[in-house]
């Protein structure tokens, strides 16, 4: 199986509340946080991983995975780091953020999708900086493809995947067969979410999470081929649909009391608060 | 002038509460365009949910039933949405999962641009609607405005007050089900395994109560008699959503459910940026932790230093003692 995952790098999400928005509202100033690898990104390179080995013999690669992202040149630190992990070639779309939005990107890469002929392509729900959740529906629209969005469980089968996507008041199992779309949610990386037709699935289980990679693999991965694209080849209108026009802080909240125990807590609640 | 279509959420054979914050945005839209509001209910045997849609002030109420439409696929759905809404200045549901699945499917085949998730609709600038929306996790707001001849977008439920009913009913008119994209021969619907509960809706509760990883196996057991006190919702951060002691919708954060109840108590919660997210709105937020540096404190009206197996008890039958 040949996979395309898609790739964003976003401001360390675990600092994410030391963000600053200038009185002026005319950016969003990330100062001081690292850049890493949008985690339903990596989510989605696991599970692209999981879906082209045998679980039990990981070393041996059953498809091709390549990788993509859209930033300046040192946007291919995200890229390396996936090529490492085991990730196969990477693609860097030649832009930066201001410049491009949902639609630019799912275009972009159906563009990609149209050279590369994927079997599947593989993304995170949501990139954690903008909360935007949309490339891979509008991507799956313009590629007139079977999307199965919210994954938590994937399992391979012949020609396809059955799909258990995350929904309001349960799991809604859908079956796509390839090629086909597939955006993922945060269970996708339990350790018995992810299943080839090859790993034997009542006895393996993965590891909690994503799998590091090793030492010998870094290096090796900056020997693997890197491509770069111009936007402009990928996409002739590249207008901005979404306009951004300026940003707020957020109002704060301060902090209230402690309450030495129980009573003080229901007494604060009934007479205070009046919520009981 | 401009006008607006609201999607309707359908489960179970009744409108869902979601349609009522879209219905609430659609109503301040159309008065800022001079315009009018339709809503479209679509699915299999919708007739039901549409004369629920009928009371919600809107002009007209279209309805798109067809019984390939039974089981959701937003590639059955799609194709109908986008040829009902390409006749809008503007097509609105609610970010829930199945609003966020479609809508940006449909932004996709309209080539139109899609804001995700807004919390406000400002008052118009250089004559165009004009969004909030939050980023990074709340830490942030954007202002945006669309650039394209449909807009599409979806609004957090927790930030818009649902649309009341009202005794007039709109008028219900019959749209053409257009066929599905081709993609759907490769696609279908196996089962849905829900997960029921006798509790309100998380995104419609008053109170909602919280559990997180501390509580371990014991998850419902302590916090159902706790909930039952208060008719609260029950939620979840994402640690115990993963490690299975509830299920995943229950799930509040960033990229789970969005809530801003009346009355919000964290349970063996740590605190999590992305798990605030999910839950700052809320007006009073109460948090049980064993920690005192737990950074859930940063954001908490009342919070109390203590071993949850103990305290939430205890806390328990003092509510309802307080109340008796
Ligand atoms: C991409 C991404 C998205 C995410 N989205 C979300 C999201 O939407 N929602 C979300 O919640 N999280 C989300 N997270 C996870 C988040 O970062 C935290 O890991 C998670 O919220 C932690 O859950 P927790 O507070 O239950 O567990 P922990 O952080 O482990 O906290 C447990 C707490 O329980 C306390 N405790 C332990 N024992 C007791 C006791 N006996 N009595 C009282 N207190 C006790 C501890 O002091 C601790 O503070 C996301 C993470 C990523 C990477
Ligand atoms: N700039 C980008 N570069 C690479 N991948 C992206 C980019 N923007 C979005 N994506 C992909 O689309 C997914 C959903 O992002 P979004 O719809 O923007 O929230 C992400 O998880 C990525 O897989």
């Amino acid at each position: 199986m040949k996979i395309l995952v898609p790739l964003k790098r976003v401001a360390d999400p675990d600092n994410a509340n030391k963000v600053k928005v200038p009185a002026d509202g005319s950016k969003v100033d990330t100062a001081g946080l690292e850049w890493k690898a949008n985690p339903f990104d990596e989510y989605a390179l696991e599970t692209a991983l999981r879906l082209t080995e045998d679980g039990k013999a990981q070393k041996k690669r059953l498809g091709e995975i390549v990788v993509v992202t859209f930033g300046p040149k040192d946007t291919e630190a995200t890229l390396r780091a996936a090529l490492a992990t085991g990730a196969d070639r990477a693609i860097r779309v030649e832009t930066d953020d201001d410049h491009i939005d949902g639609i630019i990107v799912a275009k972009a890469l159906a563009k990609i999708v149209a050279e590369e002929k994927p079997d599947l392509v593989m993304l995170g729900k949501q990139q954690v900086d903008g909360d935007t959740n949309q490339v891979g529906q509008i991507l799956a629209e313009l590629l007139d493809w079977p999307m199965a969005t919210f994954a938590g469980t994937v399992q391979e089968e012949d020609g396809g995947l059955l799909v258990g996507r995350e929904v309001d008041g349960g799991q809604l199992d859908v079956r796509v067969k390839l090629p086909a779309l597939v955006t993922v949610d945060l269970r996708v990386v339990n350790p018995t979410s992810v299943y080839s037709k090859v790993t034997d699935k009542s006895k393996f289980k993965y590891a909690e999470g994503v799998r590091f990679a090793p030492l010998p693999a870094i290096m090796k991965a900056r020997k693997k081929p890197l491509a770069v694209k111009n936007l402009g080849d990928l996409v002739e209108d590249t207008a901005l649909r979404v306009k951004y026009l300026r940003y707020e802080a957020p109002p704060e909240r301060a902090a209230g009391v402690r309450v030495p125990d129980v009573d003080a807590l229901v007494d604060k609640l009934k007479n205070e608060a009046k919520v009981l | 002038m401009g006008n607006v279509l609201v999607l309707a959420e359908v489960a179970e054979g009744k409108l869902r509460k979601t349609t009522h914050s879209a219905v609430t945005f659609a109503r301040d839209a159309a008065a800022q365009l001079g315009g009018t509001y339709d809503i479209l209910v679509i699915g299999a045997g919708v007739d039901g949910p549409a004369a629920e849609a009928a009371k919600l002030g809107a002009q007209k109420v279209l309805v798109a039933d067809d019984a390939s439409l039974e089981n959701y696929l937003a590639e059955t759905y799609a194709p109908t949405v986008a040829e009902v809404g390409k006749g809008y200045q503007v097509v609105v549901g609610t970010a829930s999962p199945f609003g966020k699945d479609l809508l940006a499917r449909v932004a996709g085949k309209l080539d139109a641009g899609y804001a995700s998730d807004i919390v406000s609709l400002l008052p118009q600038e250089n004559g165009k609607l004009t969004y909030k929306r939050p980023i990074y996790a709340g830490n942030a707001f954007v202002i945006c405005q669309l650039e394209s001849p449909v807009e599409i977008v979806s609004v957090r439920q927790s930030a818009f007050d649902p649309a009341a009913e009202g005794d007039g009913a709109a008028a219900t008119e019959k749209v053409a089900v257009v066929g599905p994209s081709s993609a759907l021969d490769r696609v279908s619907w196996v089962t849905f395994n829900s997960v029921k509960s006798e509790r309100p809706e998380l995104t419609e509760a008053d109170v909602v109560i919280a559990g997180g990883r501390a509580l371990k196996e014991q998850f419902y057991d302590i916090l159902n008699p706790l909930a039952d006190e208060f008719s609260a919702a029950i939620g979840a951060s994402r640690a115990a959503c993963d490690a299975g002691y509830c299920a995943p919708d229950l799930q509040i954060g960033q990229t789970g459910k969005i809530v801003a109840p009346g009355l919000y108590i964290a349970v063996g919660i740590s605190g999590a940026i992305q798990h605030l997210a999910g839950m700052k709105s809320s007006k009073v937020i109460v948090a049980i932790n064993k920690d005192e540096e737990a950074p859930i404190y940063q954001i908490t009206d009342y919070g109390l230093v203590a071993d949850l197996f103990k305290a939430v008890p205890e806390f328990t039958d003092k509510v309802k003692a307080a109340r008796a």
